[in-house]
């Protein structure tokens, strides 16, 4: 993150929680509470790196403070998440102010000025609708953690749906694995190489929007946004040069359920356009669970997803044409003992990736965490997962909670 | 002989005034437990859960419940979780309804998402505890056919049918406490195969606001595997005026907060 500005941020913020009044309110009952997660973590990749540099064994810790304070019964709060990691690959020693914000709720609306975390979204095995956080693409795989996004929202619930309001100030960019990492392209990337379409650079200021609502068995949410993409494009010169910037974009989602006894269908579809390219996309599938299967908790679901992209091969997407089968283990045990494994595989190329995540409770807390991910058959057509294909890891991580 | 007769008579003909099948006076007690409950409005209370498993070992959550009433539908409720520090801020969002299947949504704060989820399981356990799904669910009058059993010691036994097939249960026996509001003192839960499964006893009960009875203690046993969960409730506060503002899934997220 930029060094000097965002502290007027923080400043504007502090500004706005002093005036929002805070001790004029009826209740001044404060709660606190503050938590801190501590995880120990090793990558293993048994294959050696495709590209110079590249390491096998990374052992790695990470920091979670968290901090919560709330007051008038709960209806304002400031709430922070820390987060630094140390790891072997010197991009992925990074830290992130996850969240920093301040909140009001009142009646049927509510406020949230600060650095916020927002997902959007319904389907598993790709998050096509989320566009509000920048991915924390060095964290982990899956691309669920993500990088504190400075915004101002505000959400009106009414009987016609909620309706959520961003404004986007600032703009965070990508991070890439380093030289000793994993999961990279054979020329290193820097996150300052990667440049704007706008002339404002990380400061364009971005809006968004969304509509959501429930009815019965459906779920279903509307989005817009318009502003810096999160994505960056990947353009090659004839020198051979990568020309790589962050476009200007706007981008309509639509997401969908359908909850239906044990069944649920989901469905989610991006319209992108910018000045070099548009872009279509959709994931569509279904999960179905059978529970309590051994009349003591055991739960089985079973995951199908359709994944369509009709990019070139401008875009940071290895999805263009797939099918997603997977299980989602749990048996409900004491320790929540859980367990996910899942395959893509393209429907053209025949290239495949697998994985295995779960996770469970030691003691009351302490949790382990087992990952693995396998990629199999890659095509060296496939533009981006060509890169990865000796990239098959395991991963094992131990975190307690204080 | 005579008189006999006109005594065998008058009897029959009292109780034929009386007659009341032991399904109609099962659903009498049903909804008169229903109304002396009514127009509680809303209400929030903190609980621990302690798990005991058939070695005796145990281990325990903190969670906080809210719940929105409504009479002309199932009431709305609000779980948080406290502990385990690895879940807080697990949060479920339950609209239940007298008819058909509930609305669900579950949120996970390590993503923040929202999910809505499925509420067919019912007879599958509570994080991990003797409790189903459906024990904890809000108890409306239309989800179980009735059947009177007995009157013993002040306490009205009534069977309890679930009509939905996806239920765990063939049957439950509810022991009302007539004279205290109709408060519920116990419930057996007989499985699949008829077979008694668990006990859930009420104590500590404690009066509010002069009409609402809440125990303070909920104990389950499960008779087949030997495993235990007792519920201890903190305080309820009645006077928290929540609205269907605070039952919403962007009140849930903040909850999770």
């Amino acid at each position: 993150m930029n060094k000097q500005k965002p502290l007027y941020f923080f400043a504007f913020l502090l500004f706005i929680v002093q005036y929002s009044g805070y001790g004029q309110g009826k209740d001044k009952t404060l709660s606190q509470d503050f938590e801190l997660e501590l995880e120990a973590e090793y990558r293993y990749f048994p294959n050696k790196g495709q590209f110079q540099g590249q390491k096998d064994h990374f052992p790695s810790i990470a920091i979670q403070p968290e901090y919560n304070l709330a007051w008038n019964k709960g209806y304002e709060s400031i709430n922070i998440t820390g987060f630094f990691r140390l790891d072997q690959d010197d991009n992925r020693t990074h830290w992130d102010i996850r969240e920093f914000y301040y909140q009001k709720a009142k009646n049927n609306w509510e406020l949230s000025v600060g650095l916020k975390k927002i997902f959007w979204g319904v389907t598993e095995s790709n998050h096509l609708v989320d566009i509000i956080n920048q991915t924390d693409v060095v964290e982990s795989f899956d691309g669920e953690d993500k990088l504190g996004q400075p915004m101002i929202q505000y959400t009106l619930s009414t009987n016609y749906g909620n309706f959520d309001f961003f404004y986007l100030p600032y703009h965070r960019k990508r991070i890439f694995s380093g030289e000793k990492g994993r999961l990279r392209f054979p020329l290193v990337i820097d996150k300052d190489d990667i440049n704007y379409e706008s002339g404002a650079k990380e400061w364009r200021q971005d809006v968004a929007f969304r509509w959501s609502h429930f009815i019965g068995a459906f779920d279903i949410g509307l989005s817009h946004f318009y502003g810096t993409g999160r994505e960056p494009l990947f353009s090659f010169d004839n020198a051979g040069g990568i020309n790589a910037f962050y476009p200007v974009i706007n981008q309509t989602g639509l997401d969908l359920q359908v909850t239906h006894d044990a069944f649920l269908w989901k469905f989610e579809s991006i319209y992108r356009s910018s000045e070099v390219q548009d872009v279509f996309a959709l994931v569509a599938g279904l999960e179905y669970t059978f529970s309590n299967i051994d009349g003591n908790g055991l739960d089985i679901g079973v995951l199908g997803e359709y994944l369509y992209d009709d990019r070139d091969n401008l875009a940071l997407n290895a999805l263009q044409n797939d099918i997603f089968f997977g299980s989602r283990i749990a048996l409900n045990d004491t320790q929540d003992t859980s367990v996910l494994i899942g395959g893509i595989t393209d429907l053209e190329s025949n290239s495949k990736i697998f994985s295995i995540e779960a996770s469970r409770r030691i003691g009351s807390s302490w949790k382990v965490e087992l990952e693995g991910r396998f990629f199999s058959n890659i095509d060296t057509n496939e533009f981006i997962l060509s890169n990865f294909k000796e990239d098959d890891f395991f991963r094992v991580s131990i975190s307690k909670f204080f | 002989m005579k008189k006999l007769l006109i005594t065998i008579t008058a009897l029959s003909c009292v109780l034929y005034m009386n007659a009341q099948t032991p399904e109609q006076r099962g659903l009498e007690i049903a909804k008169a437990a229903e109304k002396a409950d009514l127009g509680f409005n809303s209400s929030s209370v903190e609980l621990k859960m302690t798990l005991k498993n058939k070695n005796g070992q145990t281990s325990e959550r903190s969670l906080t419940t809210k719940t929105l009433e409504l009479t002309e539908d199932g009431d709305k409720s609000l779980i948080v979780f406290n502990s385990p520090k690895d879940v807080k801020g697990t949060a479920t969002l339950t609209f239940t309804h007298k008819i058909g299947s509930d609305d669900q949504w579950l949120y996970l704060p390590s993503i923040k998402r929202v999910k809505r989820i499925s509420s067919n399981n019912k007879s599958g356990p509570f994080v991990g505890s003797e409790f189903a799904y459906e024990d904890l669910s809000s108890q409306e009058v239309e989800k179980y056919a009735y059947k009177f059993l007995e009157e013993k010691n002040g306490l009205l036994i009534v069977e309890q049918d679930p009509v939905d097939p996806k239920s765990g249960y063939t049957r439950r026996l509810v022991s009302y406490n007539k004279d205290k509001g109709y408060r519920i003192e116990k419930v057996e839960f007989y499985d699949r195969k008829n077979a008694l499964l668990k006990t859930l006893t009420y104590s500590d009960y404690k009066l509010y606001k002069n009409k609402f009875w809440r125990a303070g203690v909920f104990n389950m046993i499960n008779h087949q595997s030997n495993k235990e969960t007792r519920l201890e409730f903190k305080d309820y506060n009645f006077d928290i005026n929540l609205t269907s503002d605070d039952f919403s899934q962007v009140a849930l997220k903040r909850a999770g907060n």
